[in-house]
């Protein structure tokens, strides 16, 4: 089982991704440049966080002409799991890979803290080892997360269970309080409608592991592996 | 040819820098502001001496780079030769 992780000029959390599949999980795992268009063999595709092409113009705006994109979208296109986490999240709305976009948070500032999240799809590859329902902590860090959809999305979204993840308390409340940036519906993570695309702008790669006092985000990684093994 | 393309959040999606700087113009005293939408503006320097496909060009530019036109609205204007 092999990850791809996807390293842009700017890319910040490409070695948290690539130490969770490799030292964690024993998985292989390549990086893949953002000016190559060989994805290596890999089974996933990780698009990480950080700041991709130094979030000029707007935050994923210009990764997405990257070579690299085409090949990720040939990929998704042919069910390959792809999961983009915070500035890979951005990325995939800016492919259009996923639909919306997301907005400077509605306090203008970056937010970098501990949140609390509601698995509402549990269908996903990303997140077949979640509880439906469950609430998990995981931090944010982001300035643009505050995400939109034209109403007629957002209501397709619903119906069709493709909001994965949505801010809530630690009793798993969905109210403005909780909301870290305000991110209409309180979205935190969606997919596609075939569900194999998955993106979100909390860090579960900063939650994966005991040393980092929290292994929320885990399950997330080792979600993709039952499903690959399944498949 | 020159060409400004104007960017800037659609009528009715939330603008969180446009409402923090009306709020601040009101701190300052400037009572009669009532909104404010920020945006952007690209000065874009064509070759070429077209108005017509200088436009074109520019209105394809926003479409698919300069602006994200699930949020955002443009306008472009040839400004000069």
């Amino acid at each position: 089982m092999k990850f791809a992780v996807v390293v842009f000029p700017g890319s910040n959390c490409d070695q948290d991704c690539y130490h969770i599949a490799r030292n964690l999980l024993g998985c292989e795992a390549e990086y893949v440049w953002h000016h190559d268009r060989d994805l290596k063999g890999a089974d996933v595709v990780i698009l990480p966080g950080g700041f991709a092409y130094g979030d000029y113009l707007r935050a994923g705006a210009l990764a997405r002409f990257s070579p690299v994109m085409e090949s990720v979208a040939r990929f998704a296109e042919q069910g390959g799991p792809v999961l983009g986490i915070c500035n890979g999240f951005q990325v995939l709305l800016e492919a259009g890979l996923l639909p919306g976009a997301v907005r400077v948070n509605r306090g203008l500032r970056y937010v970098c803290r501990d949140i609390y999240l509601k698995v509402e799809s549990a269908e996903t590859p990303f997140t077949l080892l979640y509880e439906p329902g469950e609430i998990v902590k995981m931090p944010v860090g982001h300035m643009e997360g505050n995400y939109t959809a034209p109403p007629e999305i957002l209501a397709e979204l619903e119906r069709e269970r493709r909001v994965v993840f949505r801010y809530c308390d630690a009793d798993g409340r969905v109210t403005d309080a909780s909301n870290p940036n305000g991110a209409e519906h309180g979205i935190a993570g969606i997919r596609n409608p075939e569900g194999n695309v998955v993106g979100l702008m909390p860090h579960p790669d900063r939650c994966s592991e005991d040393l980092l006092g929290n292994t929320a985000g885990r399950k997330m990684f080792e979600s993709v592996v039952s499903a690959l093994a399944i498949r | 040819m020159k060409v400004e393309v104007r960017v800037y959040p659609k009528e009715g999606v939330l603008d969180p820098q446009g409402r923090a700087i009306a709020a601040a113009l009101g701190r300052l005293g400037h009572a009669a502001v009532r909104d404010v939408r920020a945006g952007k503006v690209f000065f874009v320097e064509l070759e070429g001496n077209d108005a017509t496909a200088a436009e074109t060009e520019a209105r394809r530019m926003a479409e698919e780079l300069l602006a994200n036109t699930v949020i955002e609205g443009y306008d472009v204007k040839v400004v000069g030769a």
